[in-house]
């Protein structure tokens, strides 16, 4: 089974690559609740990233809306008022279809235009539905059908394998 | 009224025509998904896409500023397209009658309409006859009701009080005319205030005010004892049809809120008003302008309580009410 300390140490690593080689300058980390904000919050502590860590809920972005509605649980996005010029490190827990990524990027497009933003998950799953891809990933993995992985945190902060049939 | 109207097969919002019906984990979800909207004020672009390509038309039968405003901004930050028209400027004015003016938008591909009439169940009328994948949201309807009027000031209470249970809540003024009374009477009994009391000359209560579950008060002085929230309302004199009051400037001594008068209430108490307020008859204006009122964060909250309500109410439009 997956082991999630080895994954945030390989996310660290590949980020720190990532940070060098495309010359990322003080940039601002940015997790998407839920799960990517438990990620970012060990990530943003191993980097030492200067700037708070900066929350973003997609919910009021999803493509969805007409099928599932409005969120009930949806929280407040706090995000620094100008992001305008910015280098911003955007974290998830998980990249399965790509359309939350496509979400998150609306939504931080309208609190500025950021130079760069490098994207980072701990877990890459196939599946994927739109032409996205991570920058940095903790690993790739292949799912069977009706299987899904799940993170549960923050602490202790977990991973787990579901099949669809275990979980109704 | 039959009052499941307001809700689709699976019990979510598919009209908002008035707060009774609907339960406290609704009223509680919309204030929760309007506190998201409030964080939307830091973003440079302040809109999101969830009602794009969605068109609502803002009804407006009878005149009003701050509703119909921020209704429209409402919509703006939603990525509605949205269409204002009121009555001085429809062909109603031409004998068109109610139902035919609202064929005529649906056959435009019309999404929502926010109503607001003079004439009670109006909205009701129009959400019972419309066609089934368009929503109404009441925008005021008569002396009947004004819900979100009531939810953005459960809002404002929330933001500064955030436990209901604790709250005892003073409504003052002209409940006899007003909706925006009945529904904040509805609402904070919903949300489980501690004591709705309702301060009023006689003349200015409905007959039946008791049966609202609310204690009454004829007198400011008094009935201003350990109050949290103070709502004032305005005086409708377009709507005094007779002599209800000796005068105006009498009406302000004995029922307008003055500095002194709002010592009797607790130190940290709010005061509020729906507006637009006549300033020295029913408050005076230092205590309109003054440190304890959040009148004008009532108007900006509007915007956000009227998204919630909005946004709500879209979802799932296919599902069959």
């Amino acid at each position: 089974m997956l082991d999630i300390n080895d994954l945030l140490n390989t996310l660290e690593a590949e980020l720190k690559r990532v940070i060098v080689e495309r010359g990322l300058v003080d940039p601002l980390m940015i997790g998407i609740r839920t799960g990517g904000v438990w990620v970012a919050e060990q990530l943003h502590q191993r980097l030492g990233i200067r700037d708070e860590l900066a929350l973003l809920d997609i919910s009021f972005y999803r493509d969805d809306f007409s099928q599932i509605g409005v969120n009930p649980n949806v929280k407040p996005s706090q995000l620094p008022q100008d992001i305008k010029g910015r280098d911003i490190i955007l974290i998830d827990d998980v990249f399965y279809t790509g359309r939350t990524i496509r979400a998150a990027l609306n939504e931080i497009f309208d609190y500025g235009r950021p130079s760069q933003v490098v994207l980072a998950v701990l877990i890459e799953r196939d599946g994927k539905e739109i032409p996205l891809c991570p920058d940095c990933v903790g690993t790739s993995i292949k799912l069977n059908a009706g299987q899904r992985i799940k993170l549960t945190g923050p602490s202790p902060l977990s991973i787990h394998l579901q099949t669809l049939d275990a979980v109704a | 009224m039959t009052e499941n109207i307001q809700l689709n097969s699976e019990g979510k919002l598919k009209h908002f025509l008035s707060i009774e019906g609907l339960n406290k984990t609704l009223l509680t979800e919309i204030l929760d998904i309007a506190d998201s909207f409030i964080g939307m004020n830091d973003q440079q672009i302040k809109k999101v896409p969830l009602l794009r390509g969605k068109t609502i038309v803002n009804l407006f039968f009878e005149n009003s500023t701050r509703t119909r405003t921020t209704f429209e901004l409402a919509a703006k930050r939603l990525s509605a397209d949205v269409l204002s028209m009121s009555i001085a400027t429809s062909s109603t004015s031409k004998g068109e009658s109610l139902l035919d003016t609202i064929r005529n938008l649906e056959a435009m591909f019309v999404d929502m309409f926010v109503v607001r009439h003079a004439i009670s169940g109006a909205a009701h009328f129009i959400a019972q006859h419309t066609s089934p994948h368009i929503s109404v949201i009441n925008a005021g309807d008569g002396q009947h009701a004004h819900p979100t009027q009531a939810m953005l000031d459960m809002f404002t209470i929330r933001q500064v009080k955030p436990d209901f249970s604790n709250l005892r809540v003073a409504i003052i003024g002209d409940i006899l005319h007003s909706r925006v009374a009945r529904s904040q009477i509805q609402a904070l009994n919903i949300l489980g205030a501690a004591e709705v009391r309702v301060i009023a000359p006689k003349t200015l209560l409905p007959s039946h005010v008791e049966s609202l579950e609310v204690n009454v008060s004829h007198d400011l002085t008094s009935g201003l004892k350990d109050i949290d929230v103070i709502i004032m309302l305005r005086l409708q004199k377009e709507r005094m049809t007779s002599a209800l009051l000796p005068s105006e400037s009498e009406y302000f001594k004995c029922f307008g809120l003055t500095e002194a008068k709002l010592k009797i209430a607790k130190p940290d108490a709010i005061v509020m008003h729906p507006g637009p307020i006549n300033r020295g008859v029913e408050i005076d204006s230092k205590v309109a302008d003054g440190p304890q009122s959040v009148i004008l964060k009532q108007v900006s909250n509007g915007i956000a309580i009227r998204m919630a309500i909005m946004a709500m109410a879209m979802q799932k439009q296919g599902a069959v009410g």
